[in-house]
């Protein structure tokens, strides 16, 4: 790591402003994706500023459903009561990744910006367009076993967020409490927070300069309360998906009333599929519907040579996921 | 060897041997207190090397722009082919390859060369380990590339058949294998094929290196062998053998990798010898994917001939595989399917291609490993075809002497580890048709293989001092890998001393310790008890000489060969209640001590002490002297669960029964047999580094996206060993267990796949994309 | 011997003192050695709380001990242990956070020392496994690690015991298959798997019934 001096914020506006003092200065929170990036030179900061003194805490029952500190733990999110009750798939989303003692580390808030594990992008031997604009992508005929196959373009094809958390909360309409400084909020739901490669990979969420992850608000709904988040990946624990999925069922008297779907793994964000949850409502809850929800949930996908499979693996997913749901 | 005593008679009805002892180094590991190579801190004036490494896989050093990396604070240093000291001698030819247990032809930074991607280009030493990671990315490294080659798949790759890998020809032929195989009824012809793997030990390769004098070298290593590192740093280095001390009390796993001396372990030293301060040097995880070796990326056609009764009639086999620009290195397959069963004529063919990579090497049971892969998958094929239990096929084609050069077994109790294995996993209730068994959404299926590992000879000495309280210090120059030597060898010297086991010392890994060879090759249970064994009976000699000249002594005037050591105690031999405690003997003489010493064997025979450290270790001709073919053999059997659509295969439940000698402690071999089996299970169904194509560079080396087994994939294993008596082996009648555990694991749970779902999958790692692929088959 | 590629004399040498480094207090004096030239921005660095450049004396408490460790901000709480302290116990097997072996407590969690920086640790309570045992006496997982053959190489051991010790303090070692996939954070290339998880379902099953 390149040397970096340490500054703990007590405030928001101190965060802020200190940021704006040092444009390349870094936040630091739990610390788990930053310090890595950083030990693997792929992000170099002159100033890191602690922000776990900011306010940005608390699993709270609002009116609307349910507001979570950007600070809160994965593991106290993960496990907490209100979270289980109301949002089982975002429980098991947490829980699923990485390993317990990074779930006790790493921030919700921190999650979200979770960067690609693309190998291309990983090694700077590699030229790579996410992290040096217009070096090339080897990944488009290299290894692109685990890479996306929706959303991506000529330049990248990288899953830009690798994890599981944005995943779910892409499936429930989470929105995010963004802070600039002087308590200027604003709010992105998490579908708009990430952004398409095209032919600029290297810019991944709508995140401003200096801006803070405050909250993430979840929206109370009965598909959320009758959820799952289903991980496919190469050995049981500690890895990243190869296809996930996210989903929730509103199903009465056997026909889908609402329904929520999103997947992981194979799209260049987190994917919420819109055209899955339109071909699932109104119709009865069976295999065949479900099926046809995950043709239409990756239609349009554009798979590389080594990674042609997760079309076919992820209908399955999301297929195993619907049942599961549907069975209750 | 006749004159030999053996632990069979001496010690009929041994003490702690053959007990569950709790490991004598296992307090110090639980409490953080075992002190690994990397953890020598209190060197005056240590600073931290490290390594920087080349970016591209093929071109020329054009030059270094060192000012950002040298205007870091703390840099003592930045060495490059330019400016480092170089070797006295190096592996540039496989005649220096050979005398310096190098595992390469190749040494890096003496030339602007560059031959593979990782390969070290500079070191960069500072006075902190940060201080030194950062100078060392700063650090600037023109590199003119040329088109690298990436493996044998690379269409540019030329494929040749070389003389000889790993001391076995190209191509051996025992009989006509191909007519064999033409004229069979029943043919089986398959391709298997199976990723790069690496050996991945949690420890990564460290050197720490202290010059005391300018001629007396002290090196902290991660070693399997600090004897074979001592004599390779000192010809390197142009110091005479005593003038380098090798330490390594602590290995974090070695499994192939740690058991030679690798490129960063003598540029630590020359690094530290031109700072004029100790000098530590860590790979770091990504390094140690091009710091160590690997297993190659290989492909095999195995080609089956058969009788309608299933009696193997020929087996013709041809493997292809990568190997680095300077040797012709190949894991030997061909052994394992060459013995194993009772087969009439065999041929075998390697195929190398050269490619932009470090020379592959040794990793957990070489060759064996694939090669058992291949046999047992076709086994399991051939049983099918002709409807035939997969245990009853290979009963029938069960070789009552070794095949390929008509020599009894020194010991073989395969037919009881089938059989034994069988009543613990049930086998008889298998349903014999595979697709037919289903657990929820997942296909149940049951496999089951051979596992097998020949005996290396080896040799080495020991020493045992025993003292006249009652308590002893046996040293020898061995490493514990985490296998359990320390717990074994204590275990041994405790019952051939007639000590309880807390009055034992062993003291291992430090060349000022009496020389063994590495722990490798499953080599250092049978040798380093032996060698201890037999030094304690050097010791009993020495006792039983004074004792019979001494008048006050109840043996006097006893001939020494009618005085046994018994318990502690010396009696003789046909009136046991005649003799005296070893300690009345020693008080009298007032000897403070007594010293044994001794060199035991693995194997059939004593081997020359300066052949003692060559890497080839398994010359048939020096078995074929001894008349006796020596191996270890066992058998697993595994349930999988398959999951059809999701593409997952979850190991459900194993067993594994092995024969193998004496076992010294069922406790530390248990481990080593579950250790094993799940290194087979992680490259069964997980493994693997994949090379850009066109980089020839790694694009998953680290242990986020090369996976190895966690707790989660694991379930319950059964693990029974069947008591052997071999009394050719060595003088404990010990054979190792620490390779044949993952032989025939990969076989077993391709197996299993097939019985589960019908179809068969010979592509390692079975990955969902695979699993999903294979489904899409016909059954 | 040794070419020009060295470092001209003089280079300035860290860890002696030579080189800037402090702790800026708010409003402390040094803290306006730092600061821009701009007042405004003068005055409102002086609100900060803290900053840490260069090499500086912190504290770190580690089994119920203050030590005060010179260090710069990028030193990682495992490097502080193992390269400053000499607590040699927590291991380094990847230093990205992939494999387990530098688990320790912070605060009573079981966190990676490889991802958490040394001066973020200040003021808290740091567990290694030179901590767990009273003296002699093992704490249970310890002897439960022993008894059982949880370990062969014993690299990943001080890992797995501390992520042990931790995995049944949050009840997640109620069953084998539970304790299996909350121990999954802890890489063992030995293969002690089955081993260590009958280690940790003694402990719990232990502590369930005291």
């Amino acid at each position: 790591m390149n040397d970096f001096s340490y500054t703990q914020a007590a405030t928001a506006k101190e965060a802020t402003t200190l940021r704006k003092d040092t444009p390349t200065a870094a936040y630091i929170a739990g610390g788990t994706t930053l310090l890595d990036l950083m030990k693997a030179h792929l992000q170099e900061h002159p100033q890191l500023i602690d922000i776990n003194a900011l306010p940005f805490r608390g699993i709270e029952q609002t009116k609307d459903g349910l507001r979570i500190g950007a600070l809160e733990t994965m593991s106290d999110v993960g496990e907490h009561p209100l979270v289980l009750q109301q949002f089982p798939a975002v429980s098991q989303s947490l829980l699923l990744a990485a390993s317990p003692q990074l779930r006790n580390m790493a921030t919700v808030g921190g999650n979200l910006l979770q960067r690609t594990r693309c190998g291309y992008f990983r090694d700077p031997a590699f030229p790579c367009n996410k992290r040096v604009p217009g070096s090339g992508c080897p990944a488009q005929d290299g290894d692109n076993h685990n890479l996306a196959i929706l959303g991506v373009s000529e330049s990248c094809i990288a899953n830009s967020y690798p994890g599981d958390f944005s995943v779910a909360l892409a499936a429930f309409d989470a929105v995010l409490t963004l802070e600039k400084g002087k308590g200027k909020q604003r709010h992105v739901p998490l579908t708009d927070f990430y952004r398409l490669p095209d032919s600029t990979p290297h810019i991944e969420t709508v995140l401003e300069p200096g801006e803070l992850i405050v909250a993430i608000t979840l929206p109370t709904a009965v598909p959320a309360q009758r959820s799952t988040y289903l991980k496919v990946r190469e050995r049981s624990s500690y890895a990243y998906a190869l296809t996930s999925a996210a989903v929730g069922l509103d199903v009465q008297a056997g026909t889908i009333r609402a329904a929520r779907v999103a997947l992981g793994g194979v799209g260049a964000q987190p994917w919420r599929s819109r055209e899955a949850e339109r071909t699932l409502v109104g119709q009865p809850a069976t295999d065949a519907t479900f099926r046809a929800a995950a043709a239409a949930a990756l239609q349009g996908a554009q798979p590389r040579e080594h990674n042609r499979y997760k079309v076919e693996l992820a209908q399955n997913t999301l297929v195993r996921a619907l049942q599961q749901v549907a069975a209750g | 060897m006749d004159t030999e005593p053996q632990f069979f008679d001496t010690n009929a009805t041994p003490g702690v041997v053959g007990q569950p002892l709790n490991r004598v180094d296992g307090w110090a590991k639980v409490t953080g207190q075992a002190k690994y190579s990397a953890e020598y801190n209190s060197l005056p004036g240590l600073v931290h090397a490290v390594l920087k490494t080349s970016d591209v896989a093929k071109g020329r050093v054009t030059g270094f722009d060192t000012t950002a990396a040298m205007k870091q604070p703390g840099v003592v240093a930045i060495l490059t082919h330019q400016n480092l000291p170089k070797p006295v001698k190096v592996p540039d030819s496989q005649v220096n390859k050979g005398t310096l247990n190098s595992p390469m032809g190749f040494f890096p930074m003496l030339s602007d060369e560059v031959h593979y991607a990782g390969q070290p280009v500079a070191i960069v030493v500072a006075d902190t380990l940060e201080h030194a990671q950062y100078a060392a990315a700063l650090l600037k490294v023109n590199i003119a590339p040329e088109t690298p080659v990436s493996s044998y798949q690379d269409p540019k790759a030329e494929r040749y058949v070389p003389k000889n890998v790993k001391g076995t020809a190209g191509v051996t032929k025992r009989g006509d294998a191909q007519a064999a195989f033409q004229s069979a009824p029943v043919q089986l012809t398959a391709t298997y094929t199976h990723a790069t793997n690496h050996h991945n030990p949690m420890e990564p390769g460290a050197t720490t290196a202290h010059w005391e004098a300018p001629d007396r070298l002290t090196v902290y290593d991660t070693t399997q062998g600090v004897s074979e590192t001592q004599k390779t740093l000192a010809l390197m280095l142009g110091l005479a053998t005593e003038q380098v001390r090798v330490v390594t009390k602590y290995l974090g796993g070695g499994f192939g990798c740690k058991a030679w001396v690798w490129p960063h372990v003598v540029l630590a030293p020359l690094a530290a010898k031109a700072v004029s301060r100790p000098v530590k040097l860590v790979l770091t995880r990504q390094q140690q994917y091009t710091g160590m070796g690997h297993r190659e990326e290989q492909e095999q056609t195995l080609r089956l001939g058969a009788t309608k009764d299933g009696k193997l009639l020929g087996i013709v086999h041809e493997k292809t595989s990568t190997t680095s620009p300077w040797d012709d290195y190949a894991e030997t397959n061909s052994r394992i399917i060459n013995m194993l069963y009772a087969l009439p004529a065999f041929e075998s063919t390697y195929h190398l291609a050269k490619a932009s990579v470090m020379t592959s090497t040794s990793t957990r049971a070489p060759g064996d490993m694939p090669g058992s892969f291949a046999l047992e998958c076709s086994m399991d094929d051939l049983a099918y075809q002709l409807g035939i239990d997969p245990i009853q096929l290979r009963l029938l084609n069960y070789a009552e002497k070794d095949p390929t050069n008509g020599h009894p077994w020194s010991s073989k109790s395969l037919k009881q580890c089938y059989q034994r294995g069988a009543e613990l996993f049930g086998w008889n209730k298998r349903n014999p048709k595979n697709g037919q068994t289903r657990d929820g959404k997942t296909l149940v299926g049951w496999g089951m293989a051979t596992a097998s590992y020949p005996v290396h000879n080896s040799q080495g000495n020991a020493r045992v001092r025993l003292y006249a309280d009652g308590r002893a210090v046996v040293q020898a120059g061995a490493t514990d890998l985490g296998t359990g030597t320390y717990t074994i060898i204590t275990q041994v010297a405790a019952d051939a001393l007639g000590l309880p086991p807390e009055n034992i010392r062993f003291e291992l890994g430090d060349t000022i310790l009496p020389s063994t060879q590495w722990s490798g090759g499953s080599t250092a249970a049978g040798r380093v008890s032996s060698s201890v064994y037999l030094a304690a009976q050097d010791v009993w000699q020495k006792l039983i000489k004074l004792a019979v000249a001494d008048k006050n002594s109840p043996l006097y005037g006893a001939k020494s060969a009618d005085v046994e050591m018994g318990n502690g105690r010396l009696q003789l031999k046909a009136k046991p209640a005649t003799g005296e405690a070893f300690t009345e003997v020693m008080k009298r003489a007032s000897l403070g001590d007594v010293e044994g010493n001794a060199q035991g064997r693995y194997g059939s025979v004593y081997r020359e002490p300066s052949a003692a450290a060559d890497a080839d270790m398994n010359k048939e001709e020096k078995e074929a002297a001894a008349g006796y073919s020596m191996h270890a053999f066992g058998a697993h059997f595994c349930e999988v669960h398959v999951d059809p659509e999701l593409g997952t295969v979850r190991v459900a439940r194993w067993v594994s029964v092995m024969s193998a000698g004496r076992i010294l402690n069922p406790k530390t071999a248990r481990s080593q047999v579950i250790g094993g089996t799940i290194f087979g299970i992680g490259s069964a169904l997980m493994e693997q580094t994949v090379r850009d194509p066109h980089w020839a560079r790694y694009t998953n080396a680290d242990l986020a996206n090369y996976h190895i087994p966690v707790n989660a994939d694991i379930p319950d294993m059964t693990v029974d060993f069947i008591d052997e008596h071999d009394p050719h082996v060595n003088a404990m009648g010990v054979k190792g267990i620490g390779e044949i555990a993952i032989v025939g694991v990969t076989a077993a749970v391709a197996n299993a796949f097939f019985h589960a779902t019908g179809r068969r999958l010979r592509s390692l790692p079975m990955t969902p994309d695979k699993v999903l692929d294979a489904l899409r088959q016909p059954a | 011997m040794l070419s020009d590629l060295f470092p001209p004399a003089g280079t300035p040498q860290p860890e002696d003192g030579s080189r800037r480094s402090f702790m800026k207090q708010a409003g402390g004096i040094l803290g306006l050695a730092l600061a821009p030239p701009l007042v405004s921005q003068a005055e409102r660095l002086t609100a900060y709380s803290k900053v840490i450049q260069g090499a500086t004396d912190i504290t770190l408490r580690v089994n119920g001990q203050a030590h005060t460790v010179r260090i710069e901000p990028r030193v990682t709480l495992l490097d502080a242990l193992r390269e400053r302290l000499d607590l040699t116990g927590t291991k380094k097997g990847c230093d990205h956070g992939q494999c387990g072996a530098c688990t320790v407590h912070v605060n009573g969690r079981r966190t990676l020392a490889c991802l958490t920086l040394a001066v973020m640790a200040q003021g808290k309570e740091i567990t290694t496994i030179e901590g767990l045992a009273k003296g002699d006496q093992l704490h249970p997982m310890q002897a439960a690690f022993l008894k059982h053959d949880g370990l062969q190489c014993g690299y990943c051991t001080p890992g797995q015991i501390m992520s042990g010790v931790a995995c049944v303090q949050e009840g997640h070692a109620t069953t084998d298959a539970q304790a299996r996939e909350w121990m999954s954070g802890n890489l063992c290339r030995c293969g002690a798997y089955p081993n260590i998880l009958a280690a940790v379902r003694e402990v719990a099953t232990q502590q369930s019934k005291g």
